[in-house]
Protein backbone atom coordinates (compact mmCIF):
# COMPACT_ATOMS: atom_id res chain seq x y z
CA UNK A 1 0.00 0.00 0.00
CA UNK A 2 1.29 3.45 -0.79
CA UNK A 3 -0.13 6.85 0.06
CA UNK A 4 -2.98 7.95 -2.16
CA UNK A 5 -1.44 11.03 -3.74
CA UNK A 6 -3.21 13.83 -5.59
CA UNK A 7 -0.80 16.13 -7.32
CA UNK A 8 -2.28 19.44 -8.49
CA UNK A 9 -1.18 19.77 -12.11
CA UNK A 10 -3.76 22.11 -13.64
CA UNK A 11 -3.36 25.84 -13.41
CA UNK A 12 -6.42 26.97 -11.50
CA UNK A 13 -7.76 30.47 -11.62
CA UNK A 14 -10.90 29.96 -9.57
CA UNK A 15 -11.40 28.49 -6.15
CA UNK A 16 -11.79 24.73 -5.81
CA UNK A 17 -14.06 23.12 -3.23
CA UNK A 18 -11.93 20.18 -2.10
CA UNK A 19 -14.40 18.90 0.49
CA UNK A 20 -14.80 15.49 -1.25
CA UNK A 21 -11.08 14.79 -0.91
CA UNK A 22 -11.01 12.94 2.41
CA UNK A 23 -9.99 9.42 3.45
CA UNK A 24 -13.61 8.41 3.96
CA UNK A 25 -14.98 9.61 0.63
CA UNK A 26 -12.05 8.29 -1.41
CA UNK A 27 -11.55 5.06 0.55
CA UNK A 28 -12.63 2.01 -1.45
CA UNK A 29 -12.77 3.89 -4.75
CA UNK A 30 -10.67 2.81 -7.74
CA UNK A 31 -8.17 5.29 -9.15
CA UNK A 32 -10.52 5.88 -12.07
CA UNK A 33 -13.42 6.52 -9.73
CA UNK A 34 -11.30 8.96 -7.76
CA UNK A 35 -10.38 10.77 -10.97
CA UNK A 36 -14.09 11.02 -11.69
CA UNK A 37 -15.05 12.59 -8.35
CA UNK A 38 -16.62 15.93 -9.25
CA UNK A 39 -15.14 19.02 -7.66
CA UNK A 40 -16.77 22.43 -7.68
CA UNK A 41 -14.46 24.91 -9.42
CA UNK A 42 -15.98 28.34 -9.51
CA UNK A 43 -19.40 27.73 -11.05
CA UNK A 44 -18.40 24.53 -12.84
CA UNK A 45 -18.08 20.92 -11.76
CA UNK A 46 -14.83 19.35 -12.86
CA UNK A 47 -13.67 15.75 -12.39
CA UNK A 48 -10.79 15.56 -9.93
CA UNK A 49 -8.66 13.86 -12.59
CA UNK A 50 -8.65 17.05 -14.67
CA UNK A 51 -6.96 18.94 -11.84
CA UNK A 52 -4.93 16.30 -10.04
CA UNK A 53 -2.67 13.46 -11.07
CA UNK A 54 -3.80 10.58 -8.87
CA UNK A 55 -1.48 7.77 -7.78
CA UNK A 56 -1.23 5.33 -4.89
CA UNK A 57 -3.94 3.32 -3.22
CA UNK A 58 -4.14 3.95 0.53
CA UNK A 59 -6.82 6.54 1.14
CA UNK A 60 -6.16 6.47 4.87
CA UNK A 61 -2.82 8.06 4.04
CA UNK A 62 -3.89 10.84 1.72
CA UNK A 63 -1.42 13.34 0.27
CA UNK A 64 -2.19 16.48 -1.71
CA UNK A 65 0.88 17.83 -3.48
CA UNK A 66 1.42 21.19 -5.09
CA UNK A 67 -1.46 22.64 -3.11
CA UNK A 68 -2.25 26.34 -3.35
CA UNK A 69 -4.33 28.83 -1.41
CA UNK A 70 -7.17 28.32 -3.87
CA UNK A 71 -7.98 24.88 -2.53
CA UNK A 72 -10.80 25.42 -0.03
CA UNK A 73 -12.45 23.12 2.50
CA UNK A 74 -9.76 20.48 2.48
CA UNK A 75 -10.51 17.80 5.08
CA UNK A 76 -14.19 18.68 5.47
CA UNK A 77 -15.79 16.35 8.04
CA UNK A 78 -12.78 14.07 7.91
CA UNK A 79 -13.03 11.45 10.65
CA UNK A 80 -9.98 9.21 10.38
CA UNK A 81 -6.66 8.67 8.66
CA UNK A 82 -4.05 11.26 7.81
CA UNK A 83 -4.16 14.00 5.23
CA UNK A 84 -0.85 15.64 4.35
CA UNK A 85 -0.95 18.79 2.29
CA UNK A 86 2.27 19.90 0.64
CA UNK A 87 2.01 23.56 -0.21
CA UNK A 88 -0.68 25.96 0.95
CA UNK A 89 -4.38 25.63 1.70
CA UNK A 90 -7.30 27.97 1.12
CA UNK A 91 -10.17 28.66 3.49
CA UNK A 92 -11.94 26.29 5.87
CA UNK A 93 -9.16 23.75 6.23
CA UNK A 94 -10.57 20.95 8.41
CA UNK A 95 -14.06 22.47 8.51
CA UNK A 96 -16.23 20.33 10.83
CA UNK A 97 -13.41 17.81 11.06
CA UNK A 98 -14.21 14.92 13.39
CA UNK A 99 -11.02 12.87 13.64
CA UNK A 100 -7.74 11.89 12.08
CA UNK A 101 -4.85 14.21 11.33
CA UNK A 102 -4.27 17.00 8.85
CA UNK A 103 -0.77 18.31 8.30
CA UNK A 104 -0.13 21.35 6.15
CA UNK A 105 3.43 22.28 5.23
CA UNK A 106 2.65 25.86 4.20
CA UNK A 107 0.12 28.55 5.06
CA UNK A 108 -3.63 28.24 5.49
CA UNK A 109 -6.37 30.74 4.74
CA UNK A 110 -9.17 31.88 7.02
CA UNK A 111 -11.45 29.64 9.10
CA UNK A 112 -9.00 26.83 9.78
CA UNK A 113 -10.72 24.29 12.06
CA UNK A 114 -14.03 26.13 11.86
CA UNK A 115 -16.58 24.15 13.88
CA UNK A 116 -14.00 21.39 14.27
CA UNK A 117 -15.13 18.51 16.50
CA UNK A 118 -12.11 16.26 16.86
CA UNK A 119 -8.76 15.20 15.46
CA UNK A 120 -5.56 17.16 15.00
CA UNK A 121 -4.67 19.89 12.50
CA UNK A 122 -1.06 20.99 12.22
CA UNK A 123 -0.21 24.07 10.16
CA UNK A 124 3.54 24.46 9.72
CA UNK A 125 3.18 27.98 8.31
CA UNK A 126 0.72 30.73 9.18
CA UNK A 127 -3.07 30.63 9.38
CA UNK A 128 -5.58 33.34 8.49
CA UNK A 129 -8.40 34.97 10.43
CA UNK A 130 -11.10 33.17 12.41
CA UNK A 131 -9.13 30.04 13.22
CA UNK A 132 -11.27 27.62 15.26
CA UNK A 133 -14.20 29.98 14.94
CA UNK A 134 -17.89 29.51 14.23
CA UNK A 135 -18.72 29.83 10.53
CA UNK A 136 -20.75 32.95 9.76
CA UNK A 137 -24.27 32.58 11.11
CA UNK A 138 -23.42 29.79 13.52
CA UNK A 139 -23.14 30.18 17.27
CA UNK A 140 -20.60 27.47 18.03
CA UNK A 141 -17.01 27.41 16.88
CA UNK A 142 -14.50 24.66 17.36
CA UNK A 143 -15.89 22.13 19.86
CA UNK A 144 -13.14 19.53 20.11
CA UNK A 145 -9.77 18.47 18.81
CA UNK A 146 -6.36 20.08 18.68
CA UNK A 147 -4.94 22.70 16.34
CA UNK A 148 -1.21 23.38 16.19
CA UNK A 149 0.03 26.42 14.28
CA UNK A 150 3.78 26.78 14.07
CA UNK A 151 3.52 30.27 12.58
CA UNK A 152 1.16 33.16 13.26
CA UNK A 153 -2.63 33.38 13.11
CA UNK A 154 -4.84 36.23 11.94
CA UNK A 155 -7.57 38.09 13.78
CA UNK A 156 -10.37 36.64 15.92
CA UNK A 157 -8.87 33.19 16.44
CA UNK A 158 -11.16 31.15 18.70
CA UNK A 159 -14.25 33.24 18.02
CA UNK A 160 -17.18 31.39 19.66
CA UNK A 161 -14.82 28.50 20.39
CA UNK A 162 -16.61 25.95 22.57
CA UNK A 163 -14.04 23.27 23.41
CA UNK A 164 -10.64 21.97 22.29
CA UNK A 165 -7.05 23.12 22.32
CA UNK A 166 -5.29 25.56 20.01
CA UNK A 167 -1.55 26.18 20.22
CA UNK A 168 -0.09 29.07 18.24
CA UNK A 169 3.69 29.34 18.28
CA UNK A 170 3.78 32.70 16.49
CA UNK A 171 1.78 35.89 16.91
CA UNK A 172 -1.99 36.27 17.01
CA UNK A 173 -4.04 39.08 15.49
CA UNK A 174 -6.61 41.30 17.17
CA UNK A 175 -9.59 39.88 19.00
CA UNK A 176 -7.95 36.63 20.05
CA UNK A 177 -10.56 34.49 21.82
CA UNK A 178 -13.41 36.84 21.03
CA UNK A 179 -16.80 35.56 22.24
CA UNK A 180 -15.03 32.40 23.38
CA UNK A 181 -17.34 29.98 25.21
CA UNK A 182 -14.80 27.49 26.55
CA UNK A 183 -11.64 25.63 25.60
CA UNK A 184 -8.00 26.60 25.63
CA UNK A 185 -6.05 28.82 23.26
CA UNK A 186 -2.33 29.41 23.83
CA UNK A 187 -0.04 31.84 22.03
CA UNK A 188 3.74 32.00 22.37
CA UNK A 189 4.15 35.15 20.30
CA UNK A 190 2.50 38.54 20.58
CA UNK A 191 -1.29 38.69 20.85
CA UNK A 192 -3.03 41.72 19.36
CA UNK A 193 -5.57 44.23 20.63
CA UNK A 194 -8.83 43.46 22.39
CA UNK A 195 -7.65 40.04 23.40
CA UNK A 196 -10.53 38.08 24.93
CA UNK A 197 -13.23 40.56 24.04
CA UNK A 198 -16.70 39.28 24.97
CA UNK A 199 -15.42 35.89 26.09
CA UNK A 200 -17.68 34.10 28.56
CA UNK A 201 -15.46 31.22 29.64
CA UNK A 202 -12.34 29.50 28.41
CA UNK A 203 -8.63 30.10 28.84
CA UNK A 204 -6.22 32.23 26.84
CA UNK A 205 -2.68 31.31 27.81
CA UNK A 206 -0.09 33.80 26.62
CA UNK A 207 3.68 33.87 26.87
CA UNK A 208 3.65 37.69 26.65
CA UNK A 209 1.20 40.38 27.69
CA UNK A 210 -1.22 41.08 24.82
CA UNK A 211 -1.21 44.41 22.99
CA UNK A 212 -4.40 45.27 24.84
CA UNK A 213 -7.17 43.72 26.88
CA UNK A 214 -10.67 45.25 27.05
CA UNK A 215 -11.14 47.45 30.13
CA UNK A 216 -13.88 45.09 31.21
CA UNK A 217 -11.31 42.51 32.30
CA UNK A 218 -10.29 42.52 35.97
CA UNK A 219 -6.86 41.69 37.34
CA UNK A 220 -6.94 38.58 39.53
CA UNK A 221 -3.30 38.65 40.59
CA UNK A 222 -0.24 36.50 40.10
CA UNK A 223 -1.12 32.97 41.19
CA UNK A 224 0.30 29.47 40.86
CA UNK A 225 -2.22 27.45 38.85
CA UNK A 226 -1.44 23.77 39.20
CA UNK A 227 -3.52 22.57 36.27
CA UNK A 228 -0.91 24.21 34.05
CA UNK A 229 1.55 21.57 35.21
CA UNK A 230 -0.67 19.01 33.52
CA UNK A 231 -1.32 21.14 30.49
CA UNK A 232 2.26 22.14 29.78
CA UNK A 233 3.33 18.50 30.15
CA UNK A 234 0.55 17.34 27.84
CA UNK A 235 1.66 19.80 25.18
CA UNK A 236 5.11 18.24 24.95
CA UNK A 237 3.75 15.39 22.86
CA UNK A 238 3.05 17.67 19.91
CA UNK A 239 6.58 18.63 18.91
CA UNK A 240 6.05 22.41 18.79
CA UNK A 241 7.99 25.34 20.28
CA UNK A 242 5.71 24.93 23.33
CA UNK A 243 7.97 22.01 24.29
CA UNK A 244 10.52 24.45 25.66
CA UNK A 245 8.20 25.93 28.31
CA UNK A 246 9.06 25.04 31.90
CA UNK A 247 6.14 22.85 32.99
CA UNK A 248 6.63 23.76 36.64
CA UNK A 249 6.71 27.53 36.09
CA UNK A 250 3.01 28.04 36.71
CA UNK A 251 2.99 31.33 38.62
CA UNK A 252 0.82 33.18 36.13
CA UNK A 253 -0.73 36.60 35.95
CA UNK A 254 -4.46 36.07 35.73
CA UNK A 255 -7.08 38.40 34.28
CA UNK A 256 -10.76 37.51 34.36
CA UNK A 257 -13.57 38.60 32.09
CA UNK A 258 -15.05 39.75 29.89
CA UNK A 259 -17.22 41.25 32.65
CA UNK A 260 -19.03 43.31 30.01
CA UNK A 261 -20.84 40.10 29.12
CA UNK A 262 -20.78 38.61 32.62
CA UNK A 263 -18.00 36.32 31.50
CA UNK A 264 -15.65 34.42 33.76
CA UNK A 265 -13.06 33.51 31.19
CA UNK A 266 -9.38 33.95 31.91
CA UNK A 267 -6.26 35.36 30.33
CA UNK A 268 -3.18 33.76 31.85
CA UNK A 269 0.20 35.35 31.21
CA UNK A 270 3.03 32.92 31.81
CA UNK A 271 5.97 33.92 34.03
CA UNK A 272 9.08 35.30 32.44
CA UNK A 273 6.98 37.58 30.28
CA UNK B 1 -0.62 -34.37 54.19
CA UNK B 2 1.96 -33.02 56.57
CA UNK B 3 2.03 -29.33 57.33
CA UNK B 4 4.84 -27.13 56.03
CA UNK B 5 7.47 -25.42 58.12
CA UNK B 6 9.26 -22.09 57.72
CA UNK B 7 12.13 -21.27 60.03
CA UNK B 8 10.82 -23.82 62.52
CA UNK B 9 7.27 -22.42 62.47
CA UNK B 10 4.46 -24.70 61.36
CA UNK B 11 2.42 -23.48 58.39
CA UNK B 12 -0.86 -25.33 57.99
CA UNK B 13 -2.13 -26.71 54.72
CA UNK B 14 -5.26 -24.65 54.62
CA UNK B 15 -6.52 -21.72 52.61
CA UNK B 16 -7.69 -18.17 52.89
CA UNK B 17 -11.05 -17.45 51.37
CA UNK B 18 -11.34 -14.19 49.47
CA UNK B 19 -14.02 -12.30 47.61
CA UNK B 20 -14.46 -10.40 44.38
CA UNK B 21 -14.57 -6.65 44.94
CA UNK B 22 -14.59 -3.46 42.89
CA UNK B 23 -11.52 -1.31 43.27
CA UNK B 24 -10.04 1.97 42.18
CA UNK B 25 -6.65 3.57 42.50
CA UNK B 26 -6.14 7.29 42.84
CA UNK B 27 -3.07 9.47 43.00
CA UNK B 28 -2.93 12.38 45.42
CA UNK B 29 -0.24 14.98 44.87
CA UNK B 30 0.67 18.01 46.94
CA UNK B 31 3.28 20.66 47.57
CA UNK B 32 5.30 18.04 49.42
CA UNK B 33 5.00 14.41 50.47
CA UNK B 34 3.76 15.34 53.95
CA UNK B 35 0.59 17.01 52.72
CA UNK B 36 -0.04 14.26 50.19
CA UNK B 37 0.25 11.68 52.95
CA UNK B 38 -1.96 13.67 55.30
CA UNK B 39 -4.68 13.55 52.67
CA UNK B 40 -4.07 9.91 51.77
CA UNK B 41 -4.03 8.70 55.35
CA UNK B 42 -7.07 10.72 56.31
CA UNK B 43 -9.18 9.50 53.41
CA UNK B 44 -8.21 5.91 54.15
CA UNK B 45 -8.94 6.22 57.86
CA UNK B 46 -11.97 4.31 59.09
CA UNK B 47 -11.78 2.09 56.03
CA UNK B 48 -10.86 -1.16 57.75
CA UNK B 49 -13.76 -3.37 56.79
CA UNK B 50 -16.76 -3.26 54.52
CA UNK B 51 -18.79 -4.55 57.46
CA UNK B 52 -19.36 -0.99 58.65
CA UNK B 53 -17.04 1.28 56.66
CA UNK B 54 -18.56 0.35 53.28
CA UNK B 55 -15.08 0.24 51.82
CA UNK B 56 -11.59 -0.91 52.58
CA UNK B 57 -8.76 1.41 51.69
CA UNK B 58 -5.14 2.09 52.30
CA UNK B 59 -2.10 4.02 51.18
CA UNK B 60 -0.36 1.74 48.69
CA UNK B 61 2.84 3.73 48.34
CA UNK B 62 4.44 7.12 47.98
CA UNK B 63 5.31 8.58 44.60
CA UNK B 64 8.31 10.65 43.61
CA UNK B 65 7.68 13.83 41.58
CA UNK B 66 8.79 12.00 38.42
CA UNK B 67 6.03 9.43 38.89
CA UNK B 68 3.05 11.79 39.23
CA UNK B 69 0.96 13.50 36.55
CA UNK B 70 1.83 17.01 37.76
CA UNK B 71 5.46 16.56 38.77
CA UNK B 72 4.81 16.97 42.49
CA UNK B 73 5.31 14.42 45.28
CA UNK B 74 2.35 12.13 45.78
CA UNK B 75 0.77 9.06 47.28
CA UNK B 76 -1.26 6.20 45.85
CA UNK B 77 -4.52 5.15 47.49
CA UNK B 78 -6.28 1.88 46.76
CA UNK B 79 -9.94 1.57 47.64
CA UNK B 80 -12.13 -1.56 47.57
CA UNK B 81 -15.88 -2.04 47.93
CA UNK B 82 -18.44 -4.72 47.22
CA UNK B 83 -20.14 -2.77 44.42
CA UNK B 84 -19.41 0.05 42.04
CA UNK B 85 -22.14 2.08 43.69
CA UNK B 86 -20.62 1.72 47.15
CA UNK B 87 -17.17 2.46 45.76
CA UNK B 88 -18.38 5.65 44.10
CA UNK B 89 -20.17 6.84 47.22
CA UNK B 90 -17.21 6.24 49.51
CA UNK B 91 -14.65 7.63 47.10
CA UNK B 92 -16.58 10.85 46.64
CA UNK B 93 -17.22 11.35 50.34
CA UNK B 94 -13.66 10.64 51.30
CA UNK B 95 -12.02 12.70 48.55
CA UNK B 96 -14.50 15.48 49.24
CA UNK B 97 -13.91 15.58 52.98
CA UNK B 98 -10.26 14.55 53.19
CA UNK B 99 -8.43 15.47 49.97
CA UNK B 100 -10.32 18.56 48.83
CA UNK B 101 -9.77 19.89 52.35
CA UNK B 102 -6.02 19.23 52.56
CA UNK B 103 -3.81 22.18 51.59
CA UNK B 104 -2.23 22.11 48.10
CA UNK B 105 -3.53 18.70 47.05
CA UNK B 106 -4.66 17.49 43.64
CA UNK B 107 -6.37 14.20 42.90
CA UNK B 108 -6.01 12.03 39.79
CA UNK B 109 -7.10 8.64 38.55
CA UNK B 110 -4.32 6.13 39.07
CA UNK B 111 -5.72 3.28 37.02
CA UNK B 112 -7.51 2.69 33.73
CA UNK B 113 -10.53 0.44 33.66
CA UNK B 114 -13.47 -0.38 31.43
CA UNK B 115 -15.73 1.16 34.05
CA UNK B 116 -15.16 4.36 35.98
CA UNK B 117 -16.07 5.85 39.33
CA UNK B 118 -17.03 9.50 39.51
CA UNK B 119 -14.47 11.72 41.17
CA UNK B 120 -14.47 15.42 40.28
CA UNK B 121 -17.72 14.94 38.38
CA UNK B 122 -19.76 15.70 41.48
CA UNK B 123 -17.13 17.34 43.70
CA UNK B 124 -17.07 20.18 41.20
CA UNK B 125 -20.32 21.49 42.62
CA UNK B 126 -18.35 22.69 45.61
CA UNK B 127 -17.13 25.34 43.17
CA UNK B 128 -20.59 26.93 43.22
CA UNK B 129 -20.48 27.84 39.55
CA UNK B 130 -16.90 29.10 39.59
CA UNK B 131 -15.46 25.66 38.82
CA UNK B 132 -13.64 25.31 35.52
CA UNK B 133 -13.39 22.19 33.40
CA UNK B 134 -10.24 21.50 31.39
CA UNK B 135 -9.79 18.70 28.90
CA UNK B 136 -6.09 17.88 28.89
CA UNK B 137 -4.64 15.03 26.86
CA UNK B 138 -8.08 13.44 26.47
CA UNK B 139 -8.83 13.51 30.21
CA UNK B 140 -11.19 15.89 31.92
CA UNK B 141 -10.11 17.76 35.04
CA UNK B 142 -11.98 20.14 37.30
CA UNK B 143 -10.44 23.26 38.77
CA UNK B 144 -12.33 24.02 41.96
CA UNK B 145 -11.53 27.34 43.61
CA UNK B 146 -10.42 26.97 47.24
CA UNK B 147 -8.72 29.30 49.70
CA UNK B 148 -5.17 28.29 48.73
CA UNK B 149 -5.80 28.43 44.99
CA UNK B 150 -7.48 25.65 43.07
CA UNK B 151 -8.17 22.01 43.84
CA UNK B 152 -7.44 20.04 40.69
CA UNK B 153 -9.48 16.86 40.48
CA UNK B 154 -9.87 14.45 37.59
CA UNK B 155 -13.45 13.89 36.43
CA UNK B 156 -13.40 10.16 37.14
CA UNK B 157 -11.12 7.31 38.09
CA UNK B 158 -10.87 3.88 36.54
CA UNK B 159 -12.64 0.97 38.19
CA UNK B 160 -11.39 -2.61 38.08
CA UNK B 161 -12.40 -5.97 39.48
CA UNK B 162 -10.22 -6.87 42.41
CA UNK B 163 -10.00 -9.22 45.37
CA UNK B 164 -10.61 -8.57 49.04
CA UNK B 165 -10.15 -10.71 52.10
CA UNK B 166 -6.88 -12.51 51.53
CA UNK B 167 -5.59 -13.36 54.97
CA UNK B 168 -3.48 -15.43 57.26
CA UNK B 169 -3.46 -15.99 61.01
CA UNK B 170 -0.43 -15.81 63.25
CA UNK B 171 -0.73 -17.82 66.47
CA UNK B 172 1.63 -17.93 69.40
CA UNK B 173 2.21 -18.45 73.08
CA UNK B 174 1.55 -14.80 73.94
CA UNK B 175 0.40 -11.61 72.33
CA UNK B 176 3.87 -10.23 73.05
CA UNK B 177 5.16 -12.91 70.72
CA UNK B 178 2.54 -12.55 68.04
CA UNK B 179 2.28 -8.77 67.75
CA UNK B 180 5.89 -8.17 66.59
CA UNK B 181 5.62 -11.02 64.11
CA UNK B 182 2.42 -9.52 62.72
CA UNK B 183 4.04 -6.11 62.50
CA UNK B 184 7.00 -7.60 60.62
CA UNK B 185 4.62 -9.32 58.24
CA UNK B 186 2.69 -6.11 57.62
CA UNK B 187 5.88 -4.16 56.96
CA UNK B 188 6.99 -6.71 54.37
CA UNK B 189 3.60 -6.73 52.70
CA UNK B 190 3.37 -2.96 52.47
CA UNK B 191 6.26 -2.98 49.99
CA UNK B 192 3.87 -4.52 47.46
CA UNK B 193 2.28 -1.66 45.50
CA UNK B 194 -0.88 -3.44 44.34
CA UNK B 195 -2.17 -4.47 47.77
CA UNK B 196 -3.32 -2.75 50.92
CA UNK B 197 -3.72 -3.95 54.50
CA UNK B 198 -6.87 -2.15 55.62
CA UNK B 199 -6.63 -2.73 59.37
CA UNK B 200 -4.69 -0.58 61.85
CA UNK B 201 -1.01 -1.24 61.32
CA UNK B 202 -2.09 -3.90 58.86
CA UNK B 203 -3.25 -6.23 61.63
CA UNK B 204 -6.62 -7.22 63.06
CA UNK B 205 -7.24 -8.94 66.38
CA UNK B 206 -11.00 -9.22 66.10
CA UNK B 207 -11.32 -11.89 63.46
CA UNK B 208 -14.99 -12.46 62.75
CA UNK B 209 -17.34 -15.19 61.73
CA UNK B 210 -20.30 -14.38 59.52
CA UNK B 211 -23.04 -15.50 61.88
CA UNK B 212 -24.29 -14.03 65.12
CA UNK B 213 -26.83 -14.94 67.77
CA UNK B 214 -28.26 -11.42 67.67
CA UNK B 215 -30.50 -10.44 64.75
CA UNK B 216 -29.17 -7.58 62.63
CA UNK B 217 -25.56 -8.18 63.58
CA UNK B 218 -23.72 -9.05 60.37
CA UNK B 219 -20.57 -10.46 61.93
CA UNK B 220 -19.50 -11.55 65.35
CA UNK B 221 -16.37 -12.65 67.15
CA UNK B 222 -14.60 -15.68 65.78
CA UNK B 223 -15.10 -17.70 68.97
CA UNK B 224 -13.13 -20.70 67.76
CA UNK B 225 -9.95 -18.58 67.89
CA UNK B 226 -10.60 -16.68 71.14
CA UNK B 227 -8.41 -17.90 73.99
CA UNK B 228 -10.92 -16.88 76.67
CA UNK B 229 -13.58 -19.05 75.07
CA UNK B 230 -11.51 -22.21 75.21
CA UNK B 231 -13.64 -24.69 77.11
CA UNK B 232 -16.87 -22.94 76.14
CA UNK B 233 -16.93 -23.46 72.38
CA UNK B 234 -15.18 -25.85 70.00
CA UNK B 235 -11.72 -24.31 69.70
CA UNK B 236 -9.17 -24.14 66.93
CA UNK B 237 -6.41 -23.23 69.39
CA UNK B 238 -3.61 -25.55 70.38
CA UNK B 239 -3.16 -25.96 74.14
CA UNK B 240 -0.08 -23.72 74.24
CA UNK B 241 -1.58 -20.93 72.09
CA UNK B 242 -2.83 -17.85 73.90
CA UNK B 243 -3.05 -15.19 71.16
CA UNK B 244 -3.87 -15.00 67.47
CA UNK B 245 -3.62 -12.02 65.12
CA UNK B 246 -4.80 -11.81 61.53
CA UNK B 247 -3.41 -10.03 58.52
CA UNK B 248 -6.05 -9.10 55.96
CA UNK B 249 -4.93 -8.13 52.48
CA UNK B 250 -6.91 -6.67 49.57
CA UNK B 251 -5.30 -6.51 46.15
CA UNK B 252 -5.83 -5.72 42.50
CA UNK B 253 -4.87 -9.23 41.36
CA UNK B 254 -4.60 -12.71 42.86
CA UNK B 255 -0.90 -12.69 42.01
CA UNK B 256 -0.33 -9.48 43.97
CA UNK B 257 -2.14 -10.88 47.01
CA UNK B 258 -0.30 -14.20 46.84
CA UNK B 259 3.07 -12.48 46.53
CA UNK B 260 2.32 -10.23 49.48
CA UNK B 261 1.10 -13.17 51.57
CA UNK B 262 4.27 -15.10 50.77
CA UNK B 263 6.51 -12.24 51.89
CA UNK B 264 4.33 -11.60 54.91
CA UNK B 265 4.42 -15.21 56.12
CA UNK B 266 8.17 -15.38 55.69
CA UNK B 267 8.60 -12.13 57.60
CA UNK B 268 6.32 -13.31 60.40
CA UNK B 269 8.36 -16.46 60.78
CA UNK B 270 11.64 -14.59 60.67
CA UNK B 271 12.23 -14.82 64.41
CA UNK B 272 11.78 -18.57 64.59
CA UNK B 273 10.02 -20.63 67.30
CA UNK B 274 12.04 -19.19 70.17
CA UNK B 275 10.03 -15.99 69.91
CA UNK B 276 6.94 -17.87 71.03
CA UNK B 277 5.32 -18.08 67.61
CA UNK B 278 3.59 -21.44 67.13
CA UNK B 279 2.00 -21.51 63.70
CA UNK B 280 0.67 -19.78 60.61
CA UNK B 281 -2.76 -20.66 59.35
CA UNK B 282 -5.54 -18.97 57.42
CA UNK B 283 -9.20 -18.08 57.74
CA UNK B 284 -11.95 -19.51 55.62
CA UNK B 285 -15.62 -20.35 55.70
CA UNK B 286 -15.22 -23.87 54.38
CA UNK B 287 -14.74 -22.64 50.83
CA UNK B 288 -18.44 -22.13 50.18
CA UNK B 289 -18.62 -18.35 50.19
CA UNK B 290 -15.61 -16.80 48.50
CA UNK B 291 -14.83 -16.78 44.80
CA UNK B 292 -11.11 -17.05 45.50
CA UNK B 293 -9.00 -19.38 47.62
CA UNK B 294 -5.40 -18.74 48.55
CA UNK B 295 -3.93 -22.07 49.60
CA UNK B 296 -0.92 -21.46 51.78
CA UNK B 297 1.11 -24.23 50.16
CA UNK B 298 0.52 -22.64 46.75
CA UNK B 299 1.20 -19.15 48.02
CA UNK B 300 4.51 -20.30 49.47
CA UNK B 301 5.48 -22.49 46.52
Amino acid sequence: MSALTLRLEARIEQRVDCSPLTPETLGGLSLDAIRGVPLQVGCRRVPAGELFRVTGDDARDLVIQGATDRLDRIGWRMSHGTLRIEGHAGGFLGHEMEGGQIELTGDAGAWVAAAMRGGVIRVKGNAGDFLGAAPAGERRGMRGGTVLVHGAVGARAGDYMRRGMVLVAGDAGAGLGSRMIAGTLAVLGQAGGDTGIAMTRGSLILARPPASVPPTFNACGRLPLDHLRLMLRAWRRWGTPFDTLDADAVDVERHVGDRATGGQGEILILPGA
Amino acid sequence: MADMEINGIRVERTFAEAFEMKATRIIITALNAEWALHAARTMTGFATSIIACECEAGVARELSPEETPDGRPGAVVLMFAVSGKALTKQLQRRVGQCVLTTPTTACYSGIDGDKTVDLGKNLRFFGDGYQISKLIGGRRYWRIPVMDGEFICEESAGRVNAIGGGNFLIAGRSVEAVAPAAAAAAAAMRTHPDVILPFPGGVVRSGSKITAKYPGVPASTNDAWCPTLRGLTPTELQPEERAVLEIVVDGLTTDAIAAAMRDGIHAACGGGPDTGLTRITAGNYGGELGQYQFHLEEVLA
